[in-house]
C-alpha cells in the first residue's frame, strides 16, 4: 500500500523538477544517439533513430503537434501509411496505421494530411492534435493518373494558394520506340507527355478530380520524386530523376565511364507552362550544357534547342533524389534557413563503376535561389563505403520533413529507420 | 519472284542441317558429370553479362530494390528454360518475381545472337550461387521457333 502511494508522489516530483528544467531552457534538448544513428554530420548535429518501421517508408510528414506519419511503398498488415506518436527523448513509436494503399507522397498542411497512391491522391482531416480523425474515410481529390509501372510514384506539395502539385513520372526511360532496348529511337513529338512526364496542378479542397480539371503545370520532366514549394518566392522546385543508360543502348556513343557521370541530376525551378525538355535533351554537369538526346539525333555533343529551361543547380548522375526541403526553422544555424535539403537514394546505373549516393545534400539557397556549391550534409546511410561502391547500402534515404521545433526527419525505405537531425550547440 | 522464298528456305535448312552437324561437338565439353559448364564457356557468358545485363541486374546478380529484379536462385532462372530464353526473347515487364514488384522493365535482347543468349544464360544459370543445366544453342532456336 506504501509503496502505491509514494510510487506517484515520487513520479510527480520527478516530472515537476524536469519541468522546471524546461522552463529554464529555450527548447528540450533532443539527445541524439551514441553513434548519431550511424550518421556521418557537420560538427553541432546530432542523429537519432526516431523508430524502425521496418517498412519501405516513402515520404514522411509531421504535424504541428509532432505527430510522425509514414508512406509505405507497399501497404504492410494492411497499412499503407503508418503513424507514429511522439516519446520521451524526442523518439516516436508505431502507434497504428490505416489506408490500404501503397504509394510515395505524404504532406501536411493547412489541418489535412494528403497522401497519394500511385494513381490517385486523398486527404484526411487532422484534429487539434495533429491527428487523423477520418483514417478509414479519405477525401478523394484526384483519381485517375496514369501507372504503367515504371516512375509510378505519385509525390505531391501544397503551395500556400490551395493549390496541390503532383508528379506523372514518365513510363519510359527515354521516349524510345521501344523502352530500353539497345539502339531504338525516339518516338517523335514523345506522346508521353500528353499524361505523365510532368507536374500536374489540382485543388486542394477540391474532391472527384481528374487529368480533365486539372492543369498541366510543367512538362518535360522525365520523373520527379522529390520536389517541395519555396515559400520566400513563391515557387515550386522539383528534383528530376534523369535518364539511364547511354552506354547500354549507345555503347558506340558512350563509354561505361561517360555513362556513369551523365547525365546530371537536376534542381528546377519551375514557373507555369515549364518545359524541362525531356526526353529530347539531356543536362551534361561538365559542359554545363543541353546536349540534344541520342535517340533524337544526338552524338554526345549536339546542342538540344535552347528553348527549354535550365536547371537551377546540378548533382552526380544516377544518384537519385528522392526528397526535397526547403528549411524553414530556427533550430540549425542560419546559413541553413531557407536553402534545400535533398536526399539522395543512392545509384544503381552507375555499374559498372562504383555506385554513389545514399546521403543527404545541403544546398544554401539565397533570395530563392540556389548560391554557392552543395554540400553532402548527412552521410553514411549505407554503412560504409564499401556498401556504397557496390550499391548493397544498409539504409537508403527517401524521405524529408521538417518537425515543429527545426528538427530535420529522414526516412529510409530500405530498412524503414526513421531519423531525426537535431542541433544542441548553442 | 517465286524464287526468294524457296531459296530462304534453302538457306534456313542448311544452316539448320550445320547446326545439327555442330551439336555434337558443342556437348563435347560438358560431359563432366559434376562441373558441367567449362570455364571457357562461362568466360563468354560474363562478358555478354557485362555488356548487356551488369547495368541493370548488378555484378553480382543481385539487381535493385524495387527497380530491377535478382538473378540469384529466381524461379525464372532455375526453372523451365523455354520460359527463360523467353525472356531475352520478348523482354518482360509488370511481372512479380518471387513475390516482388519490380517497377521497370526488361528489354528484349534480341540484338543478342542465338550463341550469345545461350551463353549468357549458362552464365546466369552457373552464377550468383545459382548452379543449373547450361542452355544449348538449340535450345535456344527451338524457344525462338516456337514464338514464331
Ligand atoms: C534495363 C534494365 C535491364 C537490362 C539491361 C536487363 N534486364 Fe533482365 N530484367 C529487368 C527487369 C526490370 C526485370 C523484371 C521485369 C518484370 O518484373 O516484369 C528483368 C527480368 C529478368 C529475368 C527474369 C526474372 C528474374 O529475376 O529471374 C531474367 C532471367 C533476366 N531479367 C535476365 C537478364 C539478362 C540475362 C540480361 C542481359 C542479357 C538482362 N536481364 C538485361 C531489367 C533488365
Amino acid at each position: 500500500m506504501k509503496n502505491h502511494l509514494t510510487r506517484p508522489l515520487l513520479l510527480a516530483a520527478a516530472v515537476a523538477s524536469s519541468f522546471g528544467l524546461y522552463s529554464l531552457t529555450s527548447r528540450p534538448t533532443v539527445a541524439p544517439d551514441a553513434d548519431n544513428a550511424g550518421l556521418k554530420l557537420p560538427a553541432g548535429f546530432g542523429a537519432l533513430v526516431v523508430a524502425e518501421t521496418g517498412a519501405r517508408a516513402r515520404h514522411i510528414a509531421v504535424t504541428p503537434q509532432g505527430t510522425i506519419y509514414v508512406k509505405l511503398n507497399r501497404a504492410k498488415d494492411g497499412k499503407g501509411i503508418l503513424e507514429l506518436k511522439p516519446t520521451a527523448g524526442g523518439k516516436a513509436t508505431v502507434a497504428g496505421g490505416f489506408g490500404s494503399y501503397g504509394g510515395t507522397g505524404i504532406y501536411a498542411k493547412g489541418g489535412y494530411l494528403y497522401a497519394s497512391s500511385d494513381e490517385d491522391v486523398y486527404r484526411y482531416k487532422l484534429d487539434a492534435k495533429g491527428e487523423v480523425t477520418n483514417p478509414a474515410q479519405p477525401e478523394k481529390i484526384v483519381s485517375g493518373l496514369l501507372n504503367r509501372g515504371e516512375h509510378e510514384s505519385k509525390s505531391i506539395v501544397l503551395d500556400n494558394a490551395g493549390n496541390l502539385y503532383v508528379n506523372v513520372g514518365a513510363y519510359s526511360n527515354s521516349c524510345q520506340e521501344k523502352d530500353r532496348e539497345k539502339g531504338s529511337m525516339g518516338r517523335p513529338g514523345c506522346p508521353i507527355l500528353d499524361s505523365a512526364g510532368g507536374i500536374w496542378q489540382f485543388r486542394a479542397d477540391k474532391l472527384g478530380q481528374t487529368y480533365g480539371t486539372g492543369t498541366r503545370f510543367a512538362t518535360g520532366l522525365r520523373n520527379v520524386v522529390g520536389l517541395d514549394w519555396n515559400a520566400q518566392n513563391n515557387q515550386l522546385f522539383v528534383m528530376q530523376h534523369g535518364r539511364d543508360q547511354l552506354h547500354d543502348i549507345f555503347p558506340a556513343m558512350y563509354d561505361t565511364k561517360q555513362s556513369a557521370e551523365l547525365p546530371a541530376e537536376c534542381l528546377y525551378a519551375l514557373t507555369k507552362g515549364a518545359n524541362a525538355g525531356w526526353p529530347y535533351l539531356y543536362y551534361d554537369p561538365v559542359k554545363k550544357q543541353k546536349i540534344l538526346a541520342p535517340e533524337y539525333g544526338g552524338d554526345g555533343k549536339k546542342l538540344a534547342d535552347a528553348k527549354y529551361l535550365d536547371p537551377a543547380a546540378a548533382y552526380p548522375a544516377h544518384t537519385a533524389p528522392d526528397g526535397l526541403l526547403f528549411y524553414t526553422g530556427t533550430m540549425f544555424p542560419a546559413k541553413y534557413r531557407n536553402g534545400a535539403f535533398i536526399a539522395f537514394h543512392g545509384s544503381w546505373n552507375r555499374a559498372p563503376e562504383p555506385q554513389k549516393g545514399y546521403y543527404v545534400v545541403f544546398q544554401p539557397f539565397q533570395n530563392g535561389k540556389p548560391s554557392g556549391p552543395w554540400e553532402v550534409f548527412a552521410d553514411n546511410f549505407a554503412g560504409s563505403a564499401e556498401k556504397v561502391a557496390s550499391g548493397r547500402a544498409d539504409h537508403k534515404p527517401c524521405g524529408l520533413a521538417q518537425g515543429p521545433d527545426g528538427s530535420l526527419y529522414v526516412s529510409d525505405d530500405k530498412a524503414g529507420t526513421i531519423y531525426r537531425i537535431v542541433y544542441n550547440q548553442k | 519472284m517465286k524464287k526468294l522464298p524457296v531459296i530462304l528456305s534453302l538457306l534456313l535448312l542448311s544452316s539448320g542441317a550445320a547446326f545439327a552437324q555442330k551439336k555434337p561437338a558443342a556437348k563435347a565439353p560438358a560431359k563432366k558429370p559434376t562441373a558441367g559448364v567449362s570455364p571457357a564457356l562461362l568466360a563468354a557468358g560474363k562478358a555478354v553479362y557485362t555488356q548487356n545485363c551488369l547495368s541493370c541486374h548488378q555484378a553480382d546478380g543481385g539487381g535493385v530494390d524495387g527497380m530491377n529484379p535478382p538473378l540469384t536462385k529466381t524461379d525464372y532462372v532455375l526453372g523451365d528454360k523455354p520460359r527463360l530464353i523467353g525472356v531475352l526473347l520478348n523482354g518482360l515487364k509488370g511481372l512479380e518475381i518471387n513475390g516482388e514488384e519490380y517497377r521497370s522493365v526488361m528489354p528484349a535482347q534480341t540484338h543478342l545472337t542465338e550463341q550469345q543468349m545461350a551463353d549468357v544464360l549458362t552464365y546466369v544459370r552457373n552464377s550468383f550461387g545459382n548452379k543449373a543445366s547450361a542452355v544449348t544453342v538449340g535450345e535456344v532456336k527451338a524457344a525462338r521457333a516456337a514464338k514464331k
